[in-house]
């Protein structure tokens, strides 16, 4: 059995992102099915077109068209795509500079294998029939007289608006491997049996819950397994009105710190059973623990705490733990 | 320690507002940067090097985004730093670029900091669940709700304080052409009437969510000493500490305790409140204005209330606190700790427009992040330093 419990997390969202005149001049070029560029203080056609000048600093004003057709300054072979690249299948990233640029731009080539493209070779952009003004409105192929074009011409044949480009969906998906420390491994495969598995910091002598591969104060892991009760006191609490993306409680809920009983820091958690307006500071609540058979690696097996009926815990003896 | 003398001789923000759709990252950057630019009387060409500071980058969902920002922000060919200190990087990144100048390596430095939240959402940013844990995270103000609770706990303050703190930093904002609010008639009942969001803090007890950015230039002693108007810096300080430990005090931070005695004895101040003219301090929930007050030391531990209850933080106080509308009228929030270090310098240059405090000769400026784990703080001055 591995030390360390792993899981994994998806982080993903649609990032809104508002692109500015310049590079929004550039993509509505891009929708219109034409490339935009600039030209810089120091007279080279830059496509895209920078917001600002390297050189001079200045906002970029001074806008050129160039050609859909380019010459390949250097290439490198994608043999395995992954998701959301341009193609599914193996393909070519290339450095382009366009006809009437001075600078190379990089795309995507349309070729099947790294021997039908070389530095030098002429391209074309193929556009695609619906375009949104995105740098994806386009891939490129071969500049070749013999290879029927596919959506020639680039005639704007979208519908999706002749408005100037002003923002774009930037949809963002990272995929992690989270992994829990050993010390917390112990603490969640304790909560899988049911016990709450706490450690002593051998230098402080603190209890921590979870423990802790490195005590924030001393920096030494955690050692002396201490097997903690499931009851406690609020210590503090808010309680959550506001619902949010994301959100895996529906509101309103109560987020309490919760100080187990023996333990030197407060574990969060969810206070139920008990009017929302009714939690106080020094509540004593006790763990509810769900069905055994829905019992994994996680501090989810408790559904959440309830109060154990007890008189409320003296102020002084958690006020040191605010 | 040797530090030579250093001043801020530009300040520049962009107004803030929840979208600024009109312009990108860069665009934003630039507004901030020209504005503070022209302020100094420079060009891009005369700086020596750029520092940049944003919050996470989740928040726009660009990794290391001071990348691809190199060339507008003008660092071809010039160092270009990135310094990220969560929510106090405002903060700490105009200490970098000011540390620059004061070690001797540049003359001119210009820094830059900025948050484009309309481009994701930070409520979702700070809150994405953890495997194994409990999910009841509920962004910032999920996180420092209950330690204002355990604050009014602690000090015993009546619960309308934080109130007083939203009205009064919304009222200022209306003098500030530049804040993202500007909530005509803002007074302690409509505060107190808003929605209860996280318990015990409310809607209008919270800030706002802007894109917005804020730039200095900081200039050495002889450029400064030609400046019209120059911020002399008096000491600046950066502590941090761990988000979580064992009896961790959180209401009253250890690390901005320390951060606070030690800028106070740089800048050779005995008593802050009655030598700091102006304080711009952040604060991004109601409660945290009194609960900095204490850990700042311009009030005893479970006093700062008082002071706010007072009006002894509103403009005509013994302490000002947020003449520009602070946190709570304008967060983009890579940019908020630049903000309130650029606002200090406006007040000391005489340069705060309709929300100046009378004669300001020394001000304060702060910034916390992260779990109020990181701090970072500056006094700046009329006049040059005598230590």
């Amino acid at each position: 059995m591995s030390r360390t419990l792993s899981a994994p997390v998806t982080v993903s969202f649609d990032y809104t992102r508002s692109v500015g005149p310049v590079l929004g001049r550039f993509l509505t070029g891009l929708r219109d099915g034409r490339f935009v560029g600039a030209r810089l203080g120091d007279g080279r056609v830059v496509v895209p077109p920078p917001e600002f000048d390297p050189v001079t600093h200045r906002a970029t004003t001074d806008f050129v068209d160039v050609a859909e057709t380019g010459t390949v300054t250097s290439w490198t072979w994608v043999s395995e795509p992954v998701a959301d690249q341009p193609f599914d299948r193996p393909f070519a990233f290339a450095l382009i500079t366009l006809d009437g640029a001075d600078a190379p731009l990089l795309h995507a080539v349309d070729v099947a294998s790294p021997d039908e493209i070389s530095t030098g070779m002429r391209v074309r952009a193929r556009w695609a029939a619906e375009r949104t003004g995105a740098i994806t409105d386009l891939v490129f192929e071969p500049e070749s007289p013999e290879v029927p074009r596919l959506g020639a011409g680039a005639p704007r044949t979208s519908t999706i608006g002749t408005d100037p480009v002003t923002g774009i969906v930037t949809p963002v998906s990272l995929d992690y491997t989270y992994a829990a420390s050993p010390e917390e491994s112990a603490f969640f495969r304790g909560l899988a049996e049911g016990r709450i598995v706490a450690q002593r910091c051998p230098a402080c002598r603190k209890v921590y819950v979870p423990p802790r591969p490195a005590c924030p104060v001393d920096g030494v892991p955690t050692v002396e397994e201490i097997e903690l009760s499931d009851a406690g006191t609020v210590t503090t609490f808010c309680i959550v009105n506001v619902p949010f993306l994301g959100q895996r409680i529906t509101p309103p809920y109560v987020s309490a710190y919760i100080l187990l009983d023996g333990a030197d820091i407060a574990l969060q958690h969810l206070i139920l059973d008990i009017p929302v307006e009714e939690v106080r500071m020094g509540l004593r609540v006790k763990a509810v623990w769900k069905p055994r058979e829905e019992w994994g690696t996680t501090i989810e097996n408790i559904s959440h705490f309830a109060p154990t009926g007890e008189p409320d815990a003296d102020f002084a003896t958690y006020a040191h733990h605010l | 320690m040797g530090k030579t003398p250093a001043a801020v001789v530009g300040v520049g923000q962009t107004h803030h507002r929840a979208k600024r759709e009109d312009v990108s990252m860069a665009g934003l950057c630039r507004e901030a940067m020209d504005r503070a630019l022209e302020d100094a009387g420079m060009t891009l060409d005369e700086i020596d090097a750029i520092v940049v500071g944003k919050a996470p980058d989740l928040f726009e969902g660009v990794m290391m985004p001071e990348l691809y920002l190199a060339e507008a922000l003008g660092a071809v060919g010039k160092p270009l730093l990135r310094v990220h200190t969560a929510g106090s990087v405002g903060g700490s990144t105009a200490i970098v670029a000011a540390s620059l100048v004061q070690a001797g390596v540049h003359r001119k430095v210009l820094t830059v900091a900025f948050e484009k939240q309309s481009e994701s959402n930070a409520m979702w940013a700070l809150s994405v669940p953890v495997p194994f844990v409990m999910p009841v995270h509920a962004g910032a103000g999920g996180y420092f709700a209950p330690h204002v609770r355990s604050y009014i706990r602690r000090s015993g303050a009546p619960t309308h304080i934080g109130a007083i703190v939203a009205a009064k930093d919304r009222t200022n904002a209306l003098k500030n052409p530049y804040a993202h609010l500007h909530n005509e008639g803002t007074t302690v009942e409509s505060v107190l009437a808003s929605q209860m969001l996280w318990d015990p803090i409310r809607y209008d007890e919270t800030c706002p969510s802007s894109d917005g950015a804020c730039a200095l230039v900081i200039a050495s002693e002889d450029v400064a000493t030609a400046s019209p108007n120059p911020a002399w810096i008096h000491g600046t300080v950066m502590r941090s500490e761990p988000t979580t430990a064992a009896e961790r005090d959180q209401v009253n931070p250890q690390a901005g305790r320390d951060a606070a005695a030690a800028l106070w004895k740089q800048a050779g101040i005995a008593s802050p409140i009655d030598e700091i003219d102006a304080a711009e301090i952040y604060v991004p929930f109601s409660w945290f204005e009194p609960m900095w007050l204490e850990n700042l030391g311009f009030a005893a531990e479970g006093e700062g209330w008082r002071l706010t209850e007072a009006g002894e933080t509103a403009m005509t106080g013994r302490i000002p606190v947020n003449c520009s509308g602070g946190v709570l009228s304008s967060n983009p929030i890579g940019a908020s700790g630049m903000l309130r270090f650029g606002e200090a310098a406006l007040q000391v240059r005489g340069a705060a427009g309709e929300h100046q405090v009378d004669g300001a000769r020394k001000a304060l400026g702060h910034a916390y992040g992260g779990g109020s784990q990181f701090f970072a703080m500056w006094v700046v001055g009329a006049d040059k330093p005598s230590n």
